[in-house]
């Protein structure tokens, strides 16, 4: 196996918000898109607002490796707050990306990443998903930031699936596809750095 | 014709029950396992299966509920972890010495205490001895598969014993993998009907079953039990031959894994070999001649067939996932040092106690077993043999 | 099929049933336990008024009963407890003298 074409992501998360989701659903897209996934979560007893783990790693080769991401291409932040508990920088790769769901702008927020060099990308998930939706649902945001920053698939056959899997997922409530369709695009264009 | 699909490993085992179609299932939660028997209650809900859900107080339960059926002439399934498997561990041992075919589903955990719901392997390894065949998966395709053969082995007449399918906990039940299933009819087509000779509802034919054993009785029958325990090798490899002939994916007691001139090599059991392949990868491209034996069938245990394959290494570690407290190493480690000892000249063993309560094992963690074995192999310098890996310690 | 009557205690494990189990009914018949007995009911059958209250109480059912009316002891599975004994209001069943 060849870990060239291999991208590995790490979300950040509080356990409540969705990254595991989040998490999950990017590795759905990938799949859709060919490709061979892993999404898995780091468990332990869940609790509300703790910090939260989990994983990606999406290829062209079925990965064997089972272990947590150490060296991740990318990380995401759901929560800001987690900056200043959690080493969301850790053997993060400088060619990658850290993409932190913020109101700031990646200047503002570098200084807080302890010496990162690499690519800084910010999208305010929560005012998005509030002036759309009505409510803090970061993790489409997150979830549509991270494949236009990452392009771990293709942007618009992203939508394309998603839109799909949406109208599966809420079936009974067609009206919501809509709101979530235009948070997917509006981040994708929104997200900064 | 297979179909492509992304699952955990619990949803992957729960649609190879849904393909399967038990008569019945003895259900009760217990975390890493829970999602298995909340996935099947959706398809018993939803009418895709026409199994009997019995919703029970505790694992003694569902595996009671398990026993009367596989009595009756159903096919009979549960799901469990750590503490429910070991809340099961009477029944276990009648399951087993009653002969009843059935099979049970292990998201692998640790046993307390203290307290913990991550991985190891010490709720299956403490029911090693139950007399249940066990069949370990590195990852969610092979717990399908392992699945799938595991009804037409227990079924085997030769055999009647039950089965032990078994995952990593989390680190595989919960993980998001690629998959190829069968289609539902290849699945039905493979395990067929099972037609037992005899059971309890059975109008023609009264039948006690689990009668109190005297003395005189007692030991020819567990030697009947040892004995089908020693047929089950050979149904395994004819089921794993069959399910080969059907998916092309190719089965044994382990695999092995570029040890065809290796001199140094792991013995390992479950997920972690799947990380021990990619670092065995990273040290043959450094011309490092490393294997790897992956332990798929831990009961029957496949002594003279792991010893064919080591034999030419010059150093092994074996890595357990569960401690024993012999002090002096894990129950594979004992198992595959015992193999070894028939052989002209064995090659040097080590012990590694590993990955216990969910502690990552990475393939750095990896590199340095084979680093270590690499130094032994050099100097024949041993030193200690039962270790644990990545304890802090203070030097 | 392996019978009950073709299994005893120097049977090779080979003959033996998988996990003991038993194919046919009223094995108990192959099996005289009424040599464990050390004292002996008798049936007065004079004295007897048919109520049948001894037969429930017997724990090994070692009172047969035919056309509504019990008959002598079963003595291949009577354990001779003594309850009929106790449970008769009519003084039916007394101890058989010792011999």
């Amino acid at each position: 196996m060849s870990s060239q074409d291999m991208v590995e992501i790490r979300w950040h998360g509080r356990g409540g918000q969705g990254a595991k989701t989040a998490c999950l659903l990017l590795a759905d897209a990938a799949f859709s898109s060919g490709k061979y996934v892993q999404g898995f979560p780091e468990y332990g007893p869940e609790r509300s607002g703790a910090p939260i783990t989990a994983y990606n790693r999406i290829s062209t080769e079925r990965c064997g490796i089972h272990s947590n991401i150490y060296e991740p291409d990318y990380v995401v932040v759901v929560d800001e707050g987690l900056i200043s508990c959690v080493d969301v920088t850790a053997g993060l790769k400088e060619s990658g990306a850290i993409i932190i769901n913020s109101s700031r702008s990646p200047e503002e927020l570098r200084p807080l990443l302890k010496g990162y060099r690499g690519r800084v990308c910010t999208i305010d998930a929560n005012r998005i998903s509030r002036e759309i939706l009505g409510a803090v649902f970061p993790n489409t945001p997150m979830l549509a930031a991270t494949v236009k920053v990452s392009r771990v698939v293709d942007p618009e056959k992203f939508a394309k699936d998603m839109e799909e899997s949406f109208h599966h997922k809420f079936a009974s409530k067609p009206q919501v596809i809509e709101g979530n369709m235009r948070v997917l695009k509006t981040s994708m264009e929104e997200v900064q750095g | 014709m297979a179909h492509l699909d992304r699952l955990s490993g619990n949803e992957a085992v729960a649609v190879a029950m849904r393909q399967i179609d038990p008569d019945v299932m003895g259900a009760f939660p217990i975390t890493p396992s829970t999602e298995i028997p909340q996935y099947f209650a959706q398809y018993v809900a939803d009418g895709l299966v026409h199994t009997e859900l019995v919703t029970v107080e505790s694992e003694h339960s569902s595996m009671s509920v398990c026993m009367g059926a596989a009595a009756a002439g159903g096919r009979a399934i549960s799901a469990t972890s750590s503490a429910g498997l070991a809340l099961m561990y009477e029944l276990l041992y009648v399951a087993a010495s009653s002969r009843l075919p059935i099979v049970l589903a292990v998201s692998t955990r640790a046993l307390s205490g203290p307290i913990n719901i991550n991985n190891d392997h010490s709720d299956a390894m403490g029911a090693r001895d139950a007399g249940w065949i066990q069949i370990y998966a590195e990852n969610n395709q092979e717990v399908y598969d392992n699945y799938v053969q595991a009804f037409p082995i227990a079924e085997t007449p030769e055999v009647r014993l039950p089965v032990m399918i078994c995952q990593d906990g989390f680190i595989t039940s919960h993980a998001v993998e690629n998959i190829e299933l069968l289609e539902d009819e290849e699945v039905k087509g493979f395990v067929g009907e099972y037609n037992p000779e005899h059971y309890l509802l059975n109008s023609r034919e009264p039948l006690a079953v689990g009668p109190y054993d005297v003395t005189h009785y007692y030991m020819e029958h567990k030697k009947q039990e040892a004995e089908a325990m020693k047929n089950a090798k050979a149904a395994i490899l004819e089921q794993a031959r069959r399910f080969e002939a059907l998916t092309g994916r190719k089965y044994g007691f382990f695999e092995e894994y570029r040890m065809e001139d290796a001199e140094e090599a792991i013995v390992v059991i479950g997920s972690t070999a799947g990380t021990a392949k990619a670092t065995v990868d990273m040290l043959r491209a450094e011309g490092r001649k490393v294997g790897l034996v992956k332990v798929r069938v831990f009961r029957p245990f496949p002594g003279e067939e792991l010893a064919r394959a080591l034999k030419h290494c010059r150093a092994v570690a074996v890595m357990d996932k569960s401690e024993g407290f012999s002090a002096c190493g894990g129950p594979l480690f004992a198992e595959t040092r015992s193999a070894l000892y028939d052989l002209e000249s064995r090659p040097k063993l080590i012990n590694i106690v590993y990955g216990l309560g969910g502690r990552d094992v990475s393939t750095k963690d990896i590199a340095a077993v084979y680093d270590r074995l690499h130094h032994l192999a050099q100097t024949g310098q041993v030193g200690e043999v039962y270790t644990h890996m990545g304890v802090r310690e203070e030097v | 099929m392996k019978r009950a009557k073709d299994i005893h205690e120097n049977s090779p494990w080979q003959d033996l049933t998988p996990g003991g189990e038993i194919y046919e009914p009223a094995t108990s018949l192959l099996f005289n336990t009424g040599d464990w007995r050390t004292q002996t009911p008798v049936f007065l059958e004079d004295k007897c008024k048919q109520c049948l209250l001894c037969v429930p109480y017997c724990p090994d059912s070692a009172i047969p009963v035919k056309d509504g009316k019990r008959g002598e002891f079963d003595l291949m599975h009577c354990k001779g407890c003594g309850i009929c004994i106790t449970a008769c209001p009519f003084d039916a069943i007394v101890w058989k003298e010792a011999e």
